[in-house]
């Protein structure tokens, strides 16, 4: 998918000024709320008009303020999700997953209501109501009724930001696996930077209402590492667990971690763990308290505000640190020192 | 007991006849006109609800008057019938106009509230899934605003039944051909001894009423177990 968007729209408060070409299948657009992230979504879609410029997808204009072409939003086949599922109250399950489809050209109706059925997990919901759905299957649906009006580029608008942390973390896959398997792009709205890691390729980031380059989503993390309020969270996958004195232990790269909680079964399970809750030591120190201690090095040192983030070469995988500027001079941290990273069996928290 | 003349069943007959075809006739213009004033911009909005708001502050004897004006002889609109040879005044033809513009400011802010509490997300979903502007308002307005239109269409039924000051004025009262219930009731209590047959034609009245206010209440509760 390739994306040219060269539009100007002004209102009361402030105005949006993109020029920005965006290429891949997975993009995100990460902003806080009120930075303009909605507004380019309705000016995706069609249902607001910019004051003048360009969008361009793959090609075909869908606006053009100098050539005087503003397609309607049925003849974009530009697809959204929103934050709150907004499906048909009057309709089935079924009635609403087919909303868009029966508006499909048939020659486009690449996507049927089956292999949606199975990829999603709806067929127990088909025959009911919409409105006494939970949350996630609501969002799920929704994710289905876009799917099947088969669009060139499906719009994400925070879709699961109505979601409690649980169902969120198990939405993530069949978002991304369900655009994979279908081959249908998708731009992902967010103010979560862990949603855009999980789930994009590049990010544009929008702050009132203008953008940088797109970026990787690890760069636009670490890159806010200083200012965000949580550090940087590291990601992990971790998977077979083996339960020791109340402890879970797991094998991740060469160093066995040692975690607290309940595990979720054998299967791939994320964690997250902040770059603040890591502690380094230069010494490797006699008793601690803390669970894990592992020997490792620096890799790089990230600029971070007053602090300095330090990434950790741990063999084969790399965690990221973050210590006061004092701490760095102190520990003489440069590329290469060996440290101890020293982190908390609870500092690791489950995601989903 | 109540005993009712043959000509208060006509009296009866034909006020539901003028209250049913004045809401049948009003209803597409009804939802038309809420429909603009809610989900469109256009010049001259603010004077289109003025001028449909308009019969609810004048008092219907102005109304009948004007539409008097409008459809007499020698109105422009009556002269305009009468050379196709249709002539509405002092006939259940003019009640029912009556009737309709009446009632249409109540007919319009009851389907209007209806499409105020849809969500505007789900006709931008609507949209980009592929439907024209049309298509949104045949499969997702027009449902989510059965409620707004049978209240509107109740109060509009209710509001004919009782309509005396624009009726008298361009129909008439004209027993067996324009005289209404309220008409027919008028009539009994002008003159002497009337007042027995006046009462039992407001039980009339009433009983209608209410049968409309139940059958209302039903069908927008049946809706909200839809929705």
């Amino acid at each position: 998918m390739e994306l040219h968007l060269s539009l100007t729209k002004r209102f009361p408060s402030f105005s949006l000024a993109l020029d920005q070409r965006l290429q891949g299948d997975r993009i995100g657009v990460f902003g806080p709320s009120g930075s303009g992230k909605s507004t380019l979504v309705n000016l995706l879609a069609g249902l607001e008009r910019p004051d003048a410029g360009r969008i361009v997808l793959d090609g075909e204009p869908l606006f053009d303020s100098a050539g005087g072409i503003n397609l309607p939003p049925e003849k974009r086949r530009i697809a959204i999700v929103f934050q709150n599922a907004h499906l048909f109250p009057h309709l089935s399950v079924r009635d609403n997953l087919l909303y868009g489809w029966k508006r499909t050209p048939e020659a486009l109706r690449g996507i049927g209501l089956e292999s949606v059925v199975e990829a999603l997990r709806l067929e127990e919901l088909l025959q009911r109501g919409v409105t006494n759905l939970s949350g996630g299957e609501k969002q799920r649906v929704a994710l289905g009724r876009a799917l099947l009006a088969n669009p060139r580029l499906l719009l994400m608008d925070e879709p699961l930001s109505a979601l409690d942390d649980t169902l969120r973390f198990q939405i993530i896959p069949y978002l991304k696996s369900v655009s994979e398997r279908f081959r249908i792009p998708y731009l992902y709205i967010s103010h979560s930077l862990v949603e855009m890691r999980l789930l994009t390729e590049q990010v544009l980031a929008i702050s009132r209402g203008d953008a940088t380059a797109p970026l990787p989503p690890e760069e636009l993390a670490l890159q806010r590492m200083g200012t965000s309020q949580v550090g940087f969270i590291n990601l992990l996958r971790l998977a077979e667990p083996v339960r020791s004195d109340g402890l879970l232990l797991y094998r991740w790269g060469d160093v066995t971690l040692q975690l607290t909680g309940e595990p979720n079964g054998t299967s791939e399970t994320l964690y997250e763990l902040s770059s603040r809750d890591i502690i380094l030591c230069r010494q490797h120190p006699a008793a601690i308290s803390a669970r894990n201690l592992l020997p490792c090095r620096v890799a790089r040192i990230i600029p971070a505000g007053r602090k300095v983030g330090v990434a950790l070469d741990l063999g084969d995988r790399e965690l990221v640190a973050e210590v006061v500027a004092d701490a760095a001079t102190e520990l003489a941290i440069e590329p290469g020192a060996p440290l101890y990273a020293v982190i908390k069996a609870s500092a690791f928290r489950r995601l989903g | 007991m109540i005993t009712l003349a043959p000509a208060d069943y006509t009296a009866i007959g034909l006020s539901i006849k003028i209250a049913v075809t004045a809401v049948g006739i009003s209803l597409p213009f009804g939802f038309a006109v809420a429909y603009l004033v809610t989900f469109t911009r256009f010049r001259g909005k603010v004077l289109l609800e003025a001028v449909v708001n308009l019969p609810l502050t004048l008092p219907p004897v102005v109304i009948g008057y004007l539409l008097l004006l409008l459809l007499g002889r020698n109105g422009w609109l009556g002269r305009l019938l009468d050379g196709l040879g249709i002539r509405i005044i002092f006939t259940w033809k003019a009640a029912v106009i009556a009737c309709a513009v009446v009632g249409f400011p109540l007919m319009v802010r009851a389907i209007r509230i209806g499409m105020e509490a849809i969500d505007l997300r789900l006709i931008q979903a609507s949209r980009t899934l592929g439907a024209p502007w049309y298509d949104t308002l045949a499969s997702v307005i027009l449902p989510l605003s059965r409620r707004g239109v049978i209240a509107g269409s109740s109060l509009m039924f209710a509001r004919s039944l009782g309509e005396f000051g624009a009726t008298i004025i361009v129909a008439g009262n004209i027993p067996g051909v324009t005289q209404t219930i309220p008409l027919a009731i008028y009539d009994y209590v002008a003159s002497p001894g009337g007042e027995p047959m006046a009462a039992a034609l407001c039980l009339v009245s009433i009983t209608i009423s209410l049968a409309v206010l139940i059958l209302h209440e039903r069908l927008s509760r049946r809706d909200r177990g839809v929705a």
